[in-house]
């Protein structure tokens, strides 16, 4: 179950990679004419067959990358890889695109060569790759000249020999809310939630010496039910989700989280919560269609969170039909923006206070000839975040560090709190 | 500067310009030029000329030269094998290098050479490195032992690579293990039978700590071997699953599906009341729910596999529902797979949700999008009884919309909510014939059809709006044809004096005018059958239909079973096994799931054939029931694709004739004999079952003929008497009526065949397909001598309840293969479910009272058992008599209630309450149970031996 072949291309083909001599590299000329036909005829997938030869695509900017299989491969893995390769190569080169590819195609070849053997992965880290695989080959001849022992380490994710004059580490608890909310059916009004999760994510900034032993320590509910301790609120963890650093199986027998973590930045972990939360931004909304003449749009904003929080950075975006004209707005607060190629109106508040209420109203013009094509009924979305602030109630009670060497290092924590897939359905 | 300079020189007398660059003294210049060799081989430019000069390039202490010229000649070795050979001395000295990055980069790159001529120099350097002390050159050497037997296999078994990799397996470093296992199950794929990968206990321990040390992609080469592996019991395969587990929280979705795919796989094993089962159901929710927030094409993937996974195991996900809520910008492929899967899990505690969404989903303006949630909504109501009713007024709304693509739709799965609940929802007619006219679409027309055929004498012009769809017919398509044929010949059968005009027409249309030829056959036998024996036409083409299953497009068990064991694979996404999209694959093993526990005595172990004497046909001649179910089941649509040879006589067939009330032998005999089409036609029930019924697992074994089976319980005694199973029709002469009994602890099976062929039937067996309580044959069948023409025998087979379990609809039914000389047939048959209930079923008076508790009140179901007029311990007697254990006794006001308790066979309890009241005939009868699904036959089983 491998992958035959890699191919980044944009309508032709920038760069290919043969893993495995038996597929007919040509085959890859099927795959732009049947996406396109696909996506003529709105049945886009992310597999498409041609005689034998499957092709398993993703779509980075304007750059597809396809693999090309004949085999019963494994898809998930296809797809896990390809969205390395994206990874790895924005690492190294900030932005994947055609001049990027171009600019760096030697690079990219060494790359491809050291990703994948045979269609099987191998290392994908990209700062262990770039140990050895460097874009100025001539100057560090001699660093290249062997393997760095990381990669084929149990530890395969930090190089031994790492020095920091201050040892810190930052710890970032961003957690993001999505909500799903309804329409009350037959009814022009604002229905209830049908469905609210918290996806929360831990992320790193290790600068630390050596090989240092790390602990997280969270206000995690079964840890305290495992432990006999009950202290203040916990947190009840649907589903976690760990880097390839953490000690899975220990985690699974006590819970503890325990890591040697790698260097520089990384996502610890992510987290699923499925309380059911409050939105902490409710949205009430009017929206009536007057046809041939008139779009009115009310939009109450209401903050559902403590008075001392503030949210930053608050966008409520509202649909209007794409013939819409002459947009007039009237807002308490902040400022509204017609945006045509989008078909919204967005409405702004630099800093939205808890427990206050905002209004905005929106007028539009409609054309007297009606638009026959059918319109989607895209729902209102936010987007907001609240500093200082775990919606869950999640807590790092503690980082341990532990180096050979005995140093102190001081761990850092932040939180924040944002909407995720935040949409509001509409009736019009 | 960057490299895009490279690809900016093309002009002319470029190769040998090139040729020049490549052949200078200057190491600077020399690389330069190999550059732009690799640039213009990058943009597809032939420049294979310069072979020699570049190969001269690779002798050179310089890695990025080094591996650009590797990278040339990989491309260019296979059109130049001759020169290829050039380099092989600069390999072979590169795998000696002292650096380990050129040692490696060097057996890697020979193994991509695939020029027959270097392979052979390339066995030397391989064994080194195979040994190597560097673990980055082991793995590298590792999988090119895969390489080279790709190009040679013969070759690498010779030299015995493959014994030095299966020693890696051993190796101390993880990644080398994660490659050489991902090597061998590589080579183990193209040879099936090799039995390479020789799984052990011991091999399968290393490569559990492996797991928790290598990188992401070699644990999913881990896993992905892993569930090739079948555990020798219950105990081993849970101790693996709890060494997997903990890989569900891996942060790569890849890792996490590989994994859900060896517990799926290995939860086979373990027996249902373990505890630990139970923890590890509730482990494979949240995962897989995570996964639906990875990348959309990920997220595609999980939900195919999901698809699958809720097929196999509903209660994973069943509290789930409202993640598989489809949000607005979601692709298109992952709002219908998740549409798919909401109808899966929509069931009556969440139907109004479901409901509610469907009908915002069938407003939207993706086309296929809302086709499918119309239809969706019509699989609801069919699915959920207690739905159908707002569903149909849903979509009644909907056909208010007179978007056209919409209506088609409603009225496709309207036909189906008919089939379903007869009789409850024809009001609703008038609202569809209205929209006739903008039917454009064959389904919705001959769903239209269908219908108004079907209730031809409440519709007042049912001859007018069928006459219309006659104008054109030629220009219809064959299913609007067919079903066009049926309901004209229906509405004729019902008003004979107004019609008679009409059918002659589509009669006449359908046998002399179309050169189709089912619609031609299909018109033959009615023209014959009304003009012979219009009561029989009536009772043929009026009968009574086969209930639909509540569930559309299941995928076949066998194959179920076979893509769980390809999770995560493409197999999984096309929902298709390999062999149906993988040249070469055809003699590869279909992978299939584990026995249960406990279900060791096997049907087809040899030795239970040979003991009871049958000369050569063991049970395990049916080689995969499943996919010769699956067969049977495409043939009642496609006619002529006839799987077993052709019957020996005509004569045979026309036993069958006789169900149809005789007197049509000698009109037909000639005709029928030399025409399989149109025995085919006959036993094919289209002619009145339209044919987006497909795949009713219980529904499709039913026919019109078969008057026993799949009419619910048979009424009568604790061994209801004896109904036709498998008509002689449909059987090439055989008959079997049956019924089962419990006699002294033992399920007896009683059958009696009739021969009712002209030639001497011998070599029976019989196999069961999977079933809700593992009911299996406890040996063969025996019937030893032959079985002439006209004879008939009673056969009594004892059974067991270890087989295979597989839930069924209803839960009692069961699917049986009978083989003779002649054919493998098949038929279902629904057993009482006393038949389970054991011996020792009379529980402790204080575990009831705790259980009774125990047990949540939703649990609970109440029926009613009319006319009967036993005293309570007259029926307590009885009951007993069917293992139905009376525990205690309470009289409250004149009112008896009977405590009771029932044990089945898979160690399930049922309790029960019975309320007795002097002078009423009606009884109440409360059944308590962990498993309430049961409750429905368990009630049916009361009532049949209370009233016998």
């Amino acid at each position: 179950t491998n992958v035959k072949s890699v191919f980044l291309l944009q309508l032709k083909v920038l760069i290919c990679r043969n893993y495995k001599g038996d597929v007919d590299m040509a085959e890859i000329d099927h795959f732009m004419p049947l996406l396109m036909q696909h996506e003529e005829e709105g049945l886009i997938c992310p597999v498409i067959s041609h005689g034998n030869v499957h092709f398993l695509w993703i779509k980075h900017s304007n750059l597809y990358l396809v693999a090309m299989t004949n085999k019963n491969s494994n898809a998930s893995l296809v797809y896990s890889f390809l969205y390395k390769l994206v990874e790895v190569f924005t690492e190294y080169f900030k932005e994947l695109e055609e001049e990027s590819i171009q600019d760096n195609f030697v690079v990219v070849y060494e790359l491809l060569d050291e990703l994948m053997d045979f269609g099987f992965p191998q290392t994908t880290d990209s700062k262990i790759l770039q140990e050895y695989i460097t874009q100025e080959g001539a100057k560090l001849e001699v660093a290249k000249s062997k393997v760095p022992t990381t990669v084929t380490n149990a530890v395969s994710w930090r190089s031994e020999g790492i020095k920091y004059k201050k040892n810190e580490v930052f710890i970032d608890v961003i957690e993001s809310i999505n909500v799903l909310r309804g329409i009350e059916p037959g009814v022009n009004a604002n229905g209830s939630v049908m469905s609210s999760d918290i996806v929360g994510s831990i992320k790193l900034k290790t600068m630390l010496s050596g090989m240092p032993e790390l602990r997280l320590g969270l206000n995690d509910r079964v840890l305290f039910a495992l432990t006999g301790r009950d202290k203040g609120k916990t947190v009840v963890m649907e589903d976690v989700k760990f880097h390839q650093c953490v000690r899975l199986s220990r985690f699974e027998s006590d819970r503890t989280i325990s890591f040697i973590p790698p260097d520089g930045e990384s996502e610890l972990m992510s987290y699923r919560i499925n309380t059911h939360v409050k939105p902490l931004i409710w949205i009430e909304s009017v929206i009536e269609k007057f046809s041939h003449s008139r779009v009115e749009i009310m939009v109450k904003a209401k903050g559902q969170f403590k008075k001392q929080s503030v949210a930053n950075n608050v966008e409520v975006r509202v649909p209007v039909p794409s013939d819409a004209d002459s947009p007039k707005f009237k807002t308490s607060t902040g400022h509204a923006k017609y945006v045509p190629e989008k078909n919204l109106v967005v409405w702004t508040i630099k800093s939205f206070p808890g427990g206050k209420e905002f209004l905005m109203r929106a007028h539009f013009g409609l054309p007297s000839v009606e638009n026959d094509e059918l319109e989607g009924k895209p729902p209102i979305t936010v987007k907001f975040e609240i500093p200082y602030f775990t919606v869950s109630g999640i807590q790092v009670r503690y980082m341990k560090i532990i180096e050979k060497s005995g140093y102190q290092a001081l761990p850092w924590v932040r939180y924040i709190t944002q909407s995720g897939d935040y949409q509001l359905r509409t009736n019009v | 500067m960057t490299d895009s300079k490279y690809f900016t020189t093309t002009k002319k007398g470029e190769i040998f310009e090139l040729k020049a660059e490549l052949n200078s003294d200057k190491k600077e210049k020399k690389k330069e030029a190999v550059k732009k060799v690799i640039a213009s081989m990058t943009v597809g430019k032939d420049v294979s000329a310069l072979f020699p000069d570049v190969v001269n390039c690779m002798q050179t202490d310089n890695l990025e030269l080094k591996k650009l010229v590797y990278l040339y000649l990989m491309n260019y070795a296979k059109s130049q094998p001759d020169m290829a050979i050039m380099a092989v001395n600069t390999f072979v000295k590169d795998c000696e290098d002292p650096n380990p990055l050129i040692r490696a980069l060097a057996v890697r790159t020979m193994g991509c050479i695939r020029v027959d001529k270097i392979t052979e120099y390339l066995c030397e350097p391989l064994r080194k490195c195979l040994k190597d002390e560097d673990p980055y050159v082991r793995k590298t050497a590792a999988v090119c032992v895969a390489k080279l037997h790709d190009i040679n296999a013969q070759l690498v078994e010779d030299q015995g690579f493959l014994d030095t990799l299966k020693d890696l397996i051993s190796d101390s470093n993880p990644m080398v293990v994660a490659n050489a296992v991902a090597a061998l199950s590589e080579i183990a794929e193209s040879h099936p039978n090799s039995n390479l990968l020789d799984l052990n206990p011991q091999t399968i321990n290393k490569l559990l700590t492996a797991l928790n040390e290598c990188t992401e992609w070699g644990q999913i080469f881990i896993l992905d071997c892993l569930a090739n592996y079948t555990p020798r019991d219950d105990r081993e395969s849970q101790s693996i699953c709890e060494r997997v587990t903990p890989r569900l929280s891996h942060a790569n979705s890849a890792v996490v599906l590989s994994a859900v795919k060896v517990l799926m796989k290995f939860m086979e094993m373990l027996p249902k009341d373990l505890d630990y089962y139970g923890t590890l159901l509730k482990k494979l929710a949240p995962p897989l729910v995570t996964l639906l927030s990875a990348e959309p094409e990920l997220q595609y993937v999980a939900l195919r596999n999901i698809n699958l996974i809720v097929q196999r195991r509903p209660e994973i996900l069943k509290h789930e529902m409202k993640v598989f809520f489809v949000k607005y910008n979601d692709p298109i492929y992952v709002k219908l797979e998740k549409l798919d899967i909401m109808i899966r899990l929509a069931s009556q505690a969440n139907i109004a949700q479901v409901l509610a969404e469907l009908k915002e989903y069938a407003t939207e303006v993706d086309v296929d999008f809302v086709r499918k949630a119309v239809r969706a909504i019509g699989r609801c109501a069919i699915k959920v009884e207690q739905s159908a009713e707002r569903c149909v007024s849903t979509l009644l709304d909907l056909i208010q919309t007179k978007v056209n693509y919409v209506v088609q739709e409603a009225i496709v799965v309207i036909k189906d909510i008919f089939r379903k609940y007869p009789n409850k929802y024809e009001s609703v007619i008038a609202t569809l014939c209205e929209n006739l006219d903008s039917l454009d679409e064959p389904e919705a027309r001959a769903a239209m059809i269908w219908i108004v055929g079907e209730y031809a004498e409440r519709i007042d012009n049912a001859d007018e709006l069928l006459e219309s769809f006659l104008e054109g017919f030629h220009d219809e398509s064959t299913q609007v044809q067919l079903q066009l044929l049926t309901g004209i010949v229906k509405l004729f059968l019902k008003k004979p004096t107004e019609t008679q005009e009409l059918v002659q027409q589509v009669l006449s249309l359908a046998t002399q005018d179309s050169d189709n030829p089912d619609l031609r056959d299909r018109g033959y036998i009615y023209w014959r059958l009304l003009s012979t024996d219009p009561v029989a036409a009536k009772e043929v083409v009026l009968a009574e239909k086969p209930l639909i299953s509540e569930e559309t497009d299941l995928i076949e068990p066998t194959l179920l079973e076979e893509l769980i064991c390809h999770i995560g694979t493409l197999a999984s996404v096309y929902h298709k096994p390999p062999s149906a999209f993988v040249e070469g694959s055809r003699g590869v093993q279909h992978k299939r799931l584990p026995g249960s526990a406990g279900s060791g005595e096997s049907v087809d172990s040899p030795d239970t054939g040979s003991a009871a004497g049958v000369s050569e046909a063991p049970p395990a001649v049916i080689p995969s029931q499943g996919d010769l179910l699956g067969d049977l089941l495409n043939l009642d649509l496609t006619p002529p694709t006839t799987t077993g040879p052709p019957p020996p006589t005509s004569g045979m067939q026309m036993g069958a004739m006789d169900l149809l009330g005789g007197g049509l032998d000698s009109l037909l005999g000639g005709d029928l004999g030399g025409n399989p089409a149109m025995a085919a036609g006959f036993g094919a029930p289209p002619a009145v079952m339209p044919t987006s019924f497909n795949a009713p697992v219980s529904g499709g074994l039913d026919d019109l003929f078969d008057l026993g089976g799949g009419v619910g319980m048979p009424m009568g005694s604790y061994s209801p008497p004896k109904t036709v199973w498998l008509p002689a029709m449909k059987a090439k002469g055989l008959e079997i009526s049956g019924t089962f009994a419990r006699r002294s602890g033992v399920i007896q099976m009683e059958m009696t065949l009739t021969n009712k062929a002209m030639s001497v039937m011998t070599d029976f067996a019989i196999q069961f397909n999977r079933n809700s309580f593992g009911l299996a044959p406890a040996g063969p069948l025996q019937v030893l001598t032959p079985l002439s023409p006209n004879q008939s025998i009673e056969v009594s087979l004892p059974l067991n309840t270890v087989g295979p379990v597989m839930k069924m609809e209803p839960l009692n039914n069961l699917q049986v293969a009978v083989k003779n000389n002649i054919d493998v047939f098949y038929f279902s048959c629904q057993y009482p479910i006393s038949m389970l209930f054991v011996e020792d079923g009379k529980m402790e008076r204080q575990v009831f009272l705790a259980t009774w508790k125990d047990i949540p009140n939703d649990n609970e179901s109440q029926f009613q058992i009319k006319d009967c007029h036993l005293s309570s311990d007259a029926a307590s007697n009885k009951l007993q008599g069917s293992n139905i254990f009376t525990i205690a006794k309470r009289t409250v006001e004149g009112q008896d209630m009977l405590y009771q308790s029932i044990k089945l066979t898979n160690g399930i309890w049922v309790l029960a309450e019975l309320r007795v009241q002097a002078g009423n005939p009606n009884y109440t009868v409360s059944l308590k149970c962990r498993a309430p699904e049961v409750s429905q036959s368990v009630f049916q089983s009361y009532e049949a031996v209370l009233k016998n």
